[in-house]
Parts: C-alpha cells; structure tokens; sequence
C-alpha cells in the first residue's frame, strides 16, 4: 500500500536526501528540523528508528544544516513530530525495503520472507548472518523513497512511547553541548553594541579607545552596527559596556506614548479573516468583553550565540536559529552575495520559544567575521541585548462579542484582533529582517510584515475562531504597525484569543447560571474535544470538591491549538488569600499518535507553566523606543515557589496522525487562571498580566 | 590594546590544587570557562539574577558571574563536572531519572545548588526547595519536575 508523501519527501525524494554513512561506518540521519531543548531530537530518531527496525542507539541524528539537508522551513508551530516526524518515518520505510531486497539478493530468498528488527535480518523469524552494515555500504542512496516506502502500521510498531526517555539530558547538565560553549584554539570572542532601537542612528564614537581596550582584537563599524571582536568573553563584554557610555546615539522615529494604547485604539485597515454565515438573523441578548496582552520577552536563560567563519568570499555559520535556510536567504539578502557562498549549520542553543535573536546572533557574528578573514569568531549576547535587541511576542488586543439566542444556545460570535506583527522571521517579506541589516551602511529595511494567514494557522488571528458550535461566526484582524520589533512567540495569537473566547464564554455560562463545563459541553459536538473536557473534569473532581477557603477558586478553560492540532482542557486554581498564587493545573489533552510520553508531557507542562508566568507576571516597559528592561529585576518571570503543582492526562490514540504538543497548552492556561481568579472573588481582570495590582484596580 | 596586572592566586577546583597569573578582576564564571575550559558552568545574565552559573565555593552555592577570582584564594570549587558520571552523582542520577529539564541550559546551576543543599540540610520539604530554588530561573517550565528530584533525593535519605 502506498502511503501519502508527505510533503518535506517531495522536497527531499531521495534516500540520500535523508541517510548516509559515516566514516566509522555508522548510519546517519539527516533531518531539515532542529532540536530546539524540546527534545525533538529523541522523538525523530525514534520514528526512524521503529520503522527501520535499527535500535536508535545505532544511529545518530544530524539536525539541519544547509549543505546536506532538506529545507523542511521552520522549526515552528509544532509540525516537528507531525511533518518531520512523518517524513522520516517515510524514507526510514523506504531504507528499510532497500536493505531488505538486498538481503534477499544475497540469501537467494524472496524479500518478503524476510525481516529488520533490532538491527537484524530476519529470515522467517531467524536471525540470519547478513550484517547490516554490510547492506548500507552495498545498496544505493539514489533509490527515489517514494518508489519503496510503506510505513508500518501503528499494530506493527513497538507501543512503547511510555519508555522513551531523553538520552541527552546528562550531558546537558555536565557536559558543554551549547553553541555558547563551543571553543577551539584561536577561537575570537564578538560582542555587538546595539543600538538603543531600532530606530536610532550612531553619531560618533572613538573607535581608536575602544581598540585599545585590553583583548580587544578588532573593532567593526558598518554604518550604525558596532561589533567588537577581543581575545576572551571577559574582554569583549567589558569593551562592550566601556563602547555603550562613549557611542552617542539620535532617535529617528517618533514613539507612541503607550503602544498597548495605540494598538487598541488603532484605526488601521482591518480584515475579515474567517466568515461563517447560517441562514436566519441571529437573535438574543449580546455580551462582549475585551482583552489585552502586553509585549512579552521571549527571554530564554541563555542569551543568543552564533559563530562565523569567512574564506575568501564564502561564510560558514553556527547557529540555533530555527530555519537554517531561511537564516541563509536572509544572510544573502543582507549582504546581496549568492546563497551558495553561505552554508549554515544547526547547534544547539538555550531553550526556543519562537523567533528570538538566534538569527540577528548569527548575522552580527558574519558582520564581524568578516574583518578577521579566516578567524571563527563566535558571539554570545549580554543578558541586556537579549531583552533589549530580540524580537518581543507582539501586544495584542482582542474583542469578542457573543449573541445568546434561544435556550441559552450562542448563536453567534464576533471576534476583532488588534495586533503588532506576529511572523516577521527573518528573509519571509522579502527582505532580510535581521537586527543588523536594518543599520548598515547599505541597509535593507525590513518589509511590513504580513503576519501568518489562517491557512497557515493564523498570525494574530490564530484561535480567533472559536472551536465551539456556533453558526454564526466572524473573525477581523487588524495589524498595527509600530516602531518595535515583534515576530512569533509560542503560541502566537492563540494566546490572547483563546484568553478572550474562554473568558467570554465563562462570562456567559455564568450569566445563565449553568456550569461552565456543561455550557461548553452544550456547545461541542467533537468528540474528542468532550472526551479531554470530560477527562480532566473527572480527575479533578475530587480536589475540586474540597471545601475552600476565602480567596480560593477553580477556573476552566478548553482550546484545539490552531482549531486543527492538539486538543487541550485544564482547571486552574488560585489562591488570592494572601497573594495572586496559582497553586494547582490539572490538564487533559489529546494529541493524537504519542511518541515520548514523558517528552509529550514534559512540552504540555512546560507550557502550562510558561503561560501562566506570562499571565500573571510579564510585561515588557518601555522607555521612549527603548525597551526598557536589562535585567531579570526588570523582567520577573515565575520563580520556583510560585509553579503550580502540574498533572497532566495524556489520551493515546495510536491509530491516528500526530498533532504536536509544544504549544497547545499555553494559551488555555491563562483563561483558566482568570476564570478561577473570577470564581474566588468575582472579579473579572482583562488586561494581562493579573497582578495584585490588577486585580485591585478591576475589584 | 592594553595589558592588564595579573595576580598569582592558588586554588581547587573539583578536586585538583591550581596555581595561575590572572587579572584578579575577571569573575569565576569566565575563569572556569574560559581559563579552565569548564564549559559546563553556564553564562546565563552575567548579572547574579539568573542562576545558571551557580558552583560551590568551599561548600556554599555562588553566582560564579558574581564573584571576582582575586576574592577566592585558596578556595575549594566545584562545578557540574566534578560530579560522577559513571556511576551518575546521585544529584545527576536524579535529575536524568525524572527527565527534569527540556533544553537543560539552567540545570547545571540546579545542580550545584541541590548538592550544596543536601550537604547542608539533613532534609528539606518541598516548600523549603521551592524556596532555595528560587535564585534559579528555568524558562522552559520544568520546575516541577526538578522539585519531584529534589524532593526523591531527601526522601531517600530519610529511608522513605
């Protein structure tokens, strides 16, 4: 039987597109996916793994990299397992068929007689003498995959997802597996001296004091960008602090006094997105409500790192950014020189939550390559430009209106989203969009971003439309366009809509003094959206049936991440007695065919835990363009006595395609948070974060 | 570019005596990375606010960025790559076993802080870890599960 290609195969048709030996003799994997600290890395070796039949422990995976794998686009949006996961099952199967006919060529037996498992040839049953290492040198990389794959059923894998560990964690506690740690004799250490936005233009400053700093090597000035390149870390990073008190910097732009303000009340073009009309005039009472996300940080613990080579007019790049091909394009952009001089290469950086500085790392570390030919100069950012120079998640603001018709049935749903770009990576609008290029002597500009359409998932509409049974729905997006940098952070518009659906909803269930569960339940025909709904109520039940104290409450909140991925139902709840605590998240989800349970649940937690410190706790201020925070001081995120206690439900369903996990929890945990918060004391907060301070203020 | 004064500073570091000529002013942090290629000390803000840089001077847990070298002569250091692998640390043993990290980059600070912890509490609740945690940020949300860790590692000492 033929499986469906997936579509990274039709990229990458060959077997050698995917596989080859190493000179040890070890078979390799190529992905065009990178390991990004979600452990994908483990998962995709095991899908290939299973369907060869060769223990994972035998093969090594090599994550993207330019010159040897298929472009498979970002690694983004939860599609590791879902698409790169599918293609490498694709071609494993085809890996599988080939080794296997030649197995048969050399026992003089018919191939379907025989079988790969555990790393050997089975012949009906037996283990046989032919050496699969053997077979890899013999047969041929160029066979097309799509001409010999047939995907083992789910009955015919091992159902092991629930003993899938993570085999790389040790080293990641005692070895140095970052890029930030990466080291070689005659290694140069750049330093970047950003300017204070995006926006600003350098006047002056004495390049000749900062060379004579001590280490310092070589001192790079391309129009407004600043790169020191010195002998050590130590010394890069103290030139960097001595350069920012002499470079003088002018202001370009005009800065909106509260961009959460110019966003809500922005007149700019708005776009209908998704329209869904039954016949009749939906009649009944209206409710509505209006929410607000601030900006928030991406602010991984390890701040950006890139390192960069150039021979003669060629560049290599390290780089943990998530699209190496993208980076790539956007380099060549920059720069205006042929792709095929620039080869860029995955490493693994701090945990990813979407399109941070990995990139902008990357084209600063090129930019100051460059004037040591020859020379690796690897860049780590300060903790001041990671929270100064990356792109933040956008502020958003969205407004929901429900009408309730007949039976306390909604009958209809308007749903208008005000948002900054989502979406700008870098080289997608046709220009660059890295940091740097924006401010070289010959600049490229990045375009307006067009955020994500909903064929995609949806930018800042992602969510907007509600996963519930309604007949009458409308969804507008208006994009504001602001002098600050945004691009996509996990979740992207999920987070803010899911927060507006879900509160609206509870809001009205409330209203008509009916449970909020029934009333979602009402409203919901999947079945597989009821069964996590259902599963999480009933394993919370009992803690939800305690008696509770004053300032105590339990909110529930339900998503489908992008209406066609994970499934997603948790109950929150909050202790406000003393402070604004959330104290415990029970959550059900259902992602389809689970690969590592533990690495499933670890992502689902993770999320809940991310989101909840979004919720309750971040914010990114501005001074002028200048964002405003230096410091973690400037920028609190949740700290380990304020984490709930996390249970998740995983419901298995083998059978059926993946969904992807990374990203389906963190937006219905901040509804579920402000239900709860509204069902211990009443009061409803709309404007993220729910601080004491917002909570007074909404009381 | 310009020289700077070196100090001659005497100190161990997990478990094996150095003398060396160095700027005193340059933090631990960059010492053990960069001097002694201890890599698995992370740089995470440069700035004592994040953790990830966490190591044990003679017994108690410090921000390596924090702390100038010329301040630590003759002191005992121990970073992530003093713990046992093979057999695992039981700190390191633990923290694998309940796959207690996503992209790992906090957790060799987590570490050196829960073995200076269990050096010096004969045993601690959770809310007590939380609490000593609380110098430590981890992005990803694997929180918990570096509490489960901690907590197992306490219980078994207590023969629980």
């Amino acid at each position: 039987m033929q499986a469906k290609i997936p579509g990274p195969i039709s990229t990458g048709p060959l077997l050698s597109d995917w596989f080859y030996i190493a000179e040890d003799g070890r078979l390799i994997v190529k992905t065009g996916r990178v390991e990004l600290g979600q452990g994908n890395q483990t998962a995709l070796l095991k899908m290939t793994g299973d369907e060869l039949g060769i223990p994972t422990a035998d093969l090594i995976l090599e994550m993207a990299r330019t010159d040897r794998a298929v472009n498979e686009g970002f690694t983004a949006g939860s599609m590791s397992i879902s698409e790169g996961g599918l293609a490498l099952r694709c071609a494993g199967s085809a890996l599988r068929s080939v080794l296997l006919a030649e197995a048969a060529v050399r026992l003089e037996v018919a191939a379907d007689q025989l079988d790969l498992r555990s790393g050997k040839i089975e012949l009906n049953g037996q283990i046989t003498d032919v050496n699969v290492s053997d077979l890899l040198q013999r047969i041929s990389f160029s066979s097309k995959i799509e001409e010999h794959s047939a995907p083992k059923s789910y009955q015919q894998r091992p159902l092991d997802a629930d003993q899938v560990t993570r085999s790389d964690l040790k080293n990641r506690i005692v070895g140095a597996p970052f890029l930030h740690d990466l080291h070689e004799d005659g290694l140069l250490y750049g330093a970047p001296v950003h300017p204070p936005s995006m926006t600003s233009v350098l006047e002056c400053i004495d390049i000749d004091l900062v060379k004579d700093r001590p280490g310092v090597v070589e001192v790079v000035r391309d129009g407004s960008f600043i790169g020191i390149v010195a002998l050590s870390p130590f010394e890069a990073a103290e030139a960097v602090k001595f350069a920012h008190v002499l470079a003088r910097w002018s202001e370009t732009a005009l800065s909106p006094n509260d961009p959460m303000v110019s966003i809500a009340g922005s007149e700019a073009d708005s776009t209908t997105v998704f329209s869904q009309v039954d016949s009749g005039t939906p009649e009944g009472t209206l409710h509505q409500t209006e929410v607000a996300r601030p900006f928030l940080m991406h602010g991984s613990i390890g701040p950006a790192s890139a390192m960069a080579v150039w021979r003669d007019d060629s560049v290599r790049v390290w780089s943990h950014s998530q699209g190496v091909f993208q980076l790539r394009s956007a380099i060549s952009m920059a720069l205006a020189i042929e792709e095929a001089k620039i080869t860029v290469i995955h490493y693994p950086g701090a945990g990813c939550y979407g399109h941070n500085g990995a990139d902008d790392a990357a084209f600063d570390a090129v930019l100051m390559a460059r004037s040591v030919q020859g020379k690796r100069v690897k860049v780590v950012w300060s903790r001041r430009d990671e929270f100064r120079a990356a792109p933040m998640g956008p502020g958003m603001v969205t407004r929901v209106s429900a009408t309730l018709g007949a039976d306390n049935q909604i009958v209809a749903m308007n749903i208008d989203v005000n948002s900054a770009p989502h979406a700008n990576r870098p080289g997608v609008n046709g220009t660059p969009n890295l940091r740097a290029a924006a401010y070289i002597a010959a600049p490229v500009l990045p375009a307006p971003s067009k955020d994500l359409p909903l064929a995609r998932g949806g930018g800042a509409e992602r969510n907007a439309v509600p996963g519930y049974d309604i007949p009458n729905v409308e969804v507008t997006k208006r994009l504001v366009h602001l002098p600050f940098r945004t691009s996509s952070l996990r979740a992207l518009g999920a987070f803010t809509n899911v927060f507006a659906i879900e509160t609206l909803i509870d809001d009205i269930a409330a209203d008509c003094g009916e449970d909020s569960v029934a009333f979602r339940l009402r409203h919901l025909s999947d079945p597989r959206a009821r069964d996590v709904i259902e599963k999480v109520a009933h394993a919370s039940a009992t803690h939800r049936a305690e008696p509770e104290t004053e300032g105590v409450g339990w909110g529930f909140a339900y998503a489908r991440y992008k209406n066609t991925s994970g499934y997603c139902a948790l109950f929150a709840r909050m202790d406000l007695s003393e402070d604004v605590r959330i104290t415990d998240v029970y959550c059900a989800a259902d992602i389809g065919e689970v690969i590592s349970t533990d690495g499933a649940c670890n992502q689902i937690e993770g999320g809940i835990v991310q989101g909840a410190s979004w919720a309750l706790k971040e914010t990114v201020l501005f001074e002028g363009l200048t964002i405003e925070a230096e410091s973690w001081l400037d920028y609190p995120i949740i700290r380990f006595s304020e984490v709930p206690r996390v249970s998740v439900d995983l419901i298995n369903r083998p059978a059926l395609p993946s969904l992807g996990c990374g990203e389906i929890s963190q937006a219905p945990i901040s509804a579920a948070i402000g239900n709860a918060i509204k069902d211990a004391l009443g009061v409803r907060v709309r404007s993220l974060p729910i601080t004491r301070d917002a909570i007074i203020a909404a009381s | 570019m310009r020289n700077v004064q070196k100090t001659n500073l005497a100190m161990t570091i997990n478990g094996t005596a150095h003398q060396f000529d160095i700027n005193p002013k340059i933090p631990l942090l960059y010492v053990l990375r960069d001097h002694f290629g201890l890599r698995a000390t992370r740089f995470g803000c440069g700035q004592g606010t994040c953790g990830a840089c966490t190591v044990s001077v003679n017994g108690q847990p410090v921000m390596s960025c924090e702390l100038s070298i010329g301040e630590l002569q003759g002191s005992e250091i121990e970073t992530a790559e003093g713990l046992d692998t093979e057999p695992a640390h039981p700190v390191l043993a633990e923290l694998v076993a309940f796959q207690a990290g996503q992209c790992g980059y906090c957790l060799s600070g987590i570490a050196m802080r829960a073995k200076t912890m269990l050096e010096q509490h004969k045993n601690l609740d959770r809310r007590e870890i939380a609490a000593a945690l609380d110098d430590h940020l981890c992005r990803c949300g694997s929180h918990n599960r570096v509490l489960d860790a901690i907590e197992s590692l306490f219980r078994k000492r207590q023969g629980a």
